[in-house]
């Protein structure tokens, strides 16, 4: 089995305590950083690693730092995106109560990158658990002088701030996450000004989400090109946290570095599948196109799962087998979406609660033979038209399903009933982490 | 949250009747300095207010607006939006149980049955004893260990029938 870094800890009930971290070398990166590197030289490491976005998006995390302006004597903000809500995942979680001075190594660093004195972990309300465990991990931290006045004699100040989420998807989405943290709804605004120019406050702020900015000390003490001769190519980099659920033998959490290959993930590492034979897998949380049994032979990256059309995300992937109905399981989804919709553009608002009439009248056996190409249009007029990635995400799964298992959509038409036996018993599995 | 409640918000009620505990406004004004303003001090405050009083009612949400320096109806806006802060009473333990994909496919349904049968009381209801609430809710970043609910802060996960009946027995 390939080195893991964020996993090989998961049996030690020690592993989230200061001493059990830098007994085994934890704050050196973040030492080496703020004695030895400027803020440029940090930027320019994190950028030769090739390190992008794990929240879903897979930005370039260095190039997003870089574009916090240096001139600025507005005060700076590092947030760390801990909203984890995208079905599928729950990567972020494991980090936040397992190895949460990963995480606050990782933000230590990135705000001395952006010159930030400031940082807030927006983490989801539901986290309860995790969310002590980061509030004491911040505490020993200070105490031992990682964070605070002057670290580590470098004169560089951080006061780091967890801040709990109130139960809303949207909050996720980096500029929903920033009004929210300003006290107000978490309305997504319209970029530009990208936050990096104009983010909390008024200020330059840089979001990124916990995985990312735990991977950064692995960066600084291992090296920009170890992380990036990790992977399938350049572009593709790091170790990789993927969120296995649905029908597996062995749901959970895995580590395998970026490109694991997804068939060989559920087939093996799994343990296969629990019951039935496979029908359908969301590979990326459930906003991104799903994947039919025969296009899981896939590299799971982000250009590889682009390349057939549908996304890495969050790496939450949700196995589906034969006695899942797709109409039920898109109609779970879009009732998702409808519910977490903002409310602010009209064609999510609108359009993902015409989705759920839709979707159940089909499933009633109630459709209509128009309602196929009905979704595909609403899908297609949701996409690209609304402030932020909410309506695409509702809209990629819709299109999705319609196309790759458009006949299961008929024959509910057809037969005025749903055709497929569903299995809505509770299954006990054997989860992995 | 109903129009009473926006007319309730807007009017001028006897102010003072509730505050927070000294250790809450201790808590208060610890929040208070960690950000550049009052209003970003909203969700904690509420989160904190949630803590003290249960219940977000007009009245607390008036007194939030107090300490925040802010019009009530500003309160109330955020209030209505998120889902952490309850305008009605709840019970005293409140079962959240996770119903998204995940554990939709792996017996989210079989769970809410199970538990409707077991207390007696449909998806929204309370028992008749206030002990407990029953609710349906979106993914708890909780999919791998499917199907699980939240009660209160505790997250519990690989349900089975017999495993719900000895967490519910358990509750006092």
């Amino acid at each position: 089995m390939a080195q893991q870094y964020f996993l090989h800890n998961r049996d030690n009930p020690d592993s989230n305590k200061i001493d059990f971290y830098l007994q085994n070398g934890g704050y050196k990166a973040l030492e080496t950083v703020v004695k030895e590197y400027s803020p440029g030289e940090v930027i320019e490491i994190v950028k030769k690693s090739g390190l992008r976005g794990r929240g879903g998006a897979g930005f370039p995390a260095g190039v997003k730092w870089g574009f916090v302006p240096k001139y600025s004597d507005k005060p700076k903000y590092l947030v760390s995106n801990a909203d984890e809500s995208e079905p599928g995942t729950f990567k972020d979680r494991y980090i936040l109560e397992k190895e949460p001075h990963m995480l606050l190594e990782g933000i230590a660093i990135a705000s001395y990158a952006i010159q930030a004195n400031i940082a807030y972990n927006y983490i989801r309300g539901e986290f309860v658990y995790g969310a002590r465990v980061f509030e004491r991990a911040v505490q020993e931290a200070e105490e031992k002088g990682y964070l605070g006045q002057n670290i580590l004699g470098s004169g560089f100040n951080l006061k780091v701030v967890n801040h709990r989420g109130a139960g809303a998807y949207i909050c996720g989405e980096e500029t929903g996450l920033l009004e929210s943290l300003e006290g107000k709804r978490g309305w997504p605004r319209l970029k530009p000004p990208f936050p990096a120019v104009e983010g909390a406050f008024k200020c330059p702020t840089i979001v990124n989400n916990v995985e990312t900015l735990a991977n950064v000390p692995l960066i600084i003490n291992n090296g920009p090109d170890w992380f990036s001769s990790i992977g399938p190519d350049e572009k593709n980099t790091g170790p990789k946290l993927y969120c296995v659920s649905g029908h597996v033998k062995k749901p959970g959490l895995y580590e395998f570095p970026m490109g694991k290959n997804l068939k060989e993930l559920i087939y093996e590492d799994c343990g296969g599948m629990l019951n039935g034979s496979l029908k359908a897998v969301i590979p990326g949380g459930s906003s991104v196109p799903v994947l039919t049994a025969d296009e899981i032979d896939v590299s799971m990256d982000f250009d590889s799962l682009a390349a057939i059309g549908s996304m890495l995300g969050s790496a939450g992937i949700i196995v589906l087998d034969e006695s899942t109905c797709m109409v039920d399981a898109l109609l779970n989804l879009e009732r998702f979406y409808a519910h977490e919709s903002c409310g602010q553009c009209t064609p999510c608002r609108e359009g993902t609660t015409w989705m759920v009439k839709i979707l159940q009248r089909i499933e009633r056996g109630e459709g209509r033979v128009e309602d196929m190409d009905l979704l595909d249009d609403i899908a297609e007029k949701i996409n690209f038209r609304t402030i932020c990635p909410l309506g695409d995400a509702a809209a990629m799964p819709a299109a999705s399903f319609v196309k790759k298992f458009r006949k299961e959509f008929e024959a509910h038409v057809k037969k005025g009933k749903c055709p497929v036996k569903k299995d809505k018993s509770i299954k006990a599995t054997h989860a992995h982490v | 949250m109903n129009e009473e409640t926006t007319t309730a918000i807007n009017e001028e009620t006897a102010s003072g009747t509730i505050e927070f505990s000294g250790e809450g406004l201790q808590e208060l004004e610890e929040i208070l300095q960690c950000y550049p303003n009052k209003k970003a001090a909203m969700l904690p405050v509420l989160h904190l207010a949630r803590q003290e009083f249960k219940t977000i009612t007009p009245e607390v949400m008036q007194y939030v607006a107090g300490l925040l320096d802010l019009d009530p109806i500003r309160v109330f806006d955020v209030v209505s939006f998120y889902t952490l802060f309850p305008s009605e009473k709840e019970g005293q333990y409140v079962i959240q149980v996770c119903a998204t994909l995940s554990c939709d496919v792996m017996g989210a349904r079989s769970v809410v049955n199970h538990i409707e049968k077991k207390l007696g009381i449909e998806v929204g209801q309370t028992t008749e004893d206030g002990k407990i609430t029953l609710k349906k809710v979106e993914c708890l970043g909780s999919c791998g260990t499917a199907p699980m609910m939240q009660i209160n802060d505790d997250y519990y996960e690989n349900l089975t029938e017999e495993r719900i009946d000895e967490i519910l027995d358990g509750l006092e």
